[in-house]
């Protein structure tokens, strides 16, 4: 009886997160205590606010693109759902690195070209400088090409989202006379949206991740200056250490902050 | 002559126009030639076999369904014009649904005054104020609050349809409102649609609650494969059908 109140109690414990939070302590305990692990923590701590701000300029940027693309693939409007279709599965056909080579430096000098044509009168005019590919630093482009790549997938959790809302309430609110679109914007997407916010959340943990990847850019977030000052100290064990430390931070809250808020949606739900 | 609610042989088919389903021998011909007309103020209940095209018919008044032939008028409101006002001719006439379809992210009291405000551009106070009103009618004041899936099917079901009337609508179609609901809460919705049937309300009904037809139907009508098959008083209908078809339905459903 006994016995098997404290196995059930045991049980309970989620063993691999007292795991991490002991490794987090001891980790950050011997950095305060070791001179050399304290500059290592300085120097790669310049590249966290790079890090985020890629992460949630991109992230907010290709929630807003990945919202209009997820609305005309479950448009009934069939051009849309074509055109939406054939970049979603384009942009999920390709290793995101390659899209980020692309932009940076396919994309951008392309995009300088298509400003200068549609401003030609205001630059012949000397209103304003005519754009180069070096208008657009790397870490623009950077987050241009993660906003192109997550706005796919969050597409497609959008979509999803406004499928799982119930028909007869798209009915009901066409028999009491709203329009398509007060429809989408009154019924649809506010159940749609609370039922796919842990999936959107998740894709913010996954850009953070994927964040990493600016780094082949010589953008100078967590990563880059963690490969650089590893290389020019040959401390690699002590300098990927504090970079896997800073990622787990962000990630490891961060899911727990989304399985608290699955566990608040799913109890709502069941009220 | 002409009633209020007039339908002038409606044709429907199914199947041709199904997403991914192409195939033409499975063409279902949902109504087929039905011309019906109901007077302002009048009860009509539509009762027929499962798969007999009543939903189709009532979805069709307020165009959920678009006819291939026929017409279909509202007072002087053509339904079925190519670019007929559909906002208009969904305020005029309001839907009661099998399952509810109440909107599951919104309160009872929210339910009810979200039209008004979106499509009629009545002020929040004022459409709160509606929306109270109403639902104290149907018996759901100290539920305002509450979400759908708080409710009994019932309590669902009633404010469903003071969502409807909160429309101000001049008809109101009805499609099996109570056959999702367990027996003990059919009567207080039945209640309900016999309270509107008393204060003149044009309703267009699709039930088999023996109970509701005698106590508010002025007409009982037969479909069956997509026509009407038969129609008259309940008394007539229920007591001394015509047609074989309509006393073998009949005798099915009284067992
Ligand atoms: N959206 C639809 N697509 C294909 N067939 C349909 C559709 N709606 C109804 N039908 C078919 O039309 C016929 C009439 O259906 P319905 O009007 O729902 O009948 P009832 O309400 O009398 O049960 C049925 O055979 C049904 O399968
Ligand atoms: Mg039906």
């Amino acid at each position: 009886m006994k016995r098997n109140r404290v196995a059930a109690a045991l049980g309970g414990v989620p063993w691999w997160l007292v795991l991490v939070v002991g490794l987090g302590i001891v980790a950050l305990t011997t950095a305060l205590a070791d001179a050399s692990y304290r500059v290592i923590f300085g120097a790669v701590a310049k590249g966290f606010g790079v890090t985020m701000t890629v992460a949630v300029v991109s992230y907010a940027a290709s929630l807003v693109l990945g919202l209009f693309l997820g609305l005309a693939r479950a448009s009934r409007f069939r051009p849309l759902r074509e055109v939406s279709t054939f970049y979603i599965e384009l942009v999920r056909g390709l290793p995101m690195l390659v899209i980020l080579y692309y932009i940076a430096f396919v994309g951008a000098p392309a995009l300088a070209g298509v400003l200068n044509a549609l401003l030609a009168p205001l630059i012949r005019s000397g209103a304003i400088e005519a754009f180069q590919s070096r208008s657009f630093d790397f870490a623009t482009r950077a987050a241009l090409a993660l906003t192109l790549g997550y706005a796919a997938f969050i597409a497609e959790i959008f979509r999803a989202g406004i499928e799982s809302v119930d028909r007869g309430q798209i009915e009901a609110a066409h028999a009491l006379g709203l329009s398509p679109a007060q429809t989408m914007v009154r019924v649809v997407l506010p159940q749609a949206i609370r039922n796919v916010l842990p999936a959107l959340a998740n894709e913010f943990v996954a850009i953070i991740k994927d964040s990493a990847l600016v780094s082949v850019l010589g953008v100078q977030d967590i990563t880059q200056i963690g490969k650089v000052y590893a290389a020019s100290t040959f401390k690699f064990f002590e300098t990927y250490n504090v970079v896997a430390f800073f990622y787990l931070c962000m990630t490891i809250s961060l899911s727990m902050l989304v399985r608290a808020l699955e566990r608040r949606l799913k109890r709502e739900n069941a009220r | 002559m002409s009633g209020f609610i007039r339908i002038v042989e409606a044709r429907k088919t199914f199947g041709d126009d199904v997403r991914g389903n192409r195939s033409h021998n499975q063409l279902v011909r949902a109504l087929d030639g039905v011309s019906l007309d109901v007077d302002k103020g009048e009860v009509v209940l539509i009762i027929g076999p499962s798969g007999s095209g009543k939903s189709t018919l009532l979805r069709a008044v307020n165009r959920l369904e678009t006819l291939d032939s026929g017409e279909i008028w509202i007072g002087d409101d053509a339904v079925t014009a190519k670019h007929a006002d559909l906002r208009r001719i969904r305020e005029d006439v309001g839907m009661v649904f099998q399952s509810f379809n109440l909107f599951a992210h919104l309160s009872i009291l929210e339910n009810v005054s979200l039209a008004p405000r979106i499509v009629r551009k009545v002020s929040a106070a004022q459409a709160r104020e509606t929306a109270r009103q109403l639902l104290e009618r149907v018996g759901l004041a100290d539920k305002l609050d509450r979400y759908p899936r708080q409710l009994s099917g019932g309590q669902q079901q009633r404010a469903a349809i003071a969502r409807a009337l909160a429309m101000n609508p001049r008809a109101l179609l009805f499609d099996e409102p109570t056959s999702a609901l367990d027996p003990e809460m059919i009567k207080e919705v039945l209640d309900v649609m016999t309270a509107l049937a008393d204060e003149g309300m044009t309703m267009l009904v699709v039930s088999h609650e023996m109970g509701f037809a005698r106590a508010a139907a002025d007409r009982v009508v037969f479909m069956d494969n997509g026509r009407i098959v038969e129609q008259g008083s309940p008394e007539q209908v229920f007591s001394s059908a015509r047609e074989t078809r309509t006393r073998e339905f009949l005798a099915h459903i009284l067992n």
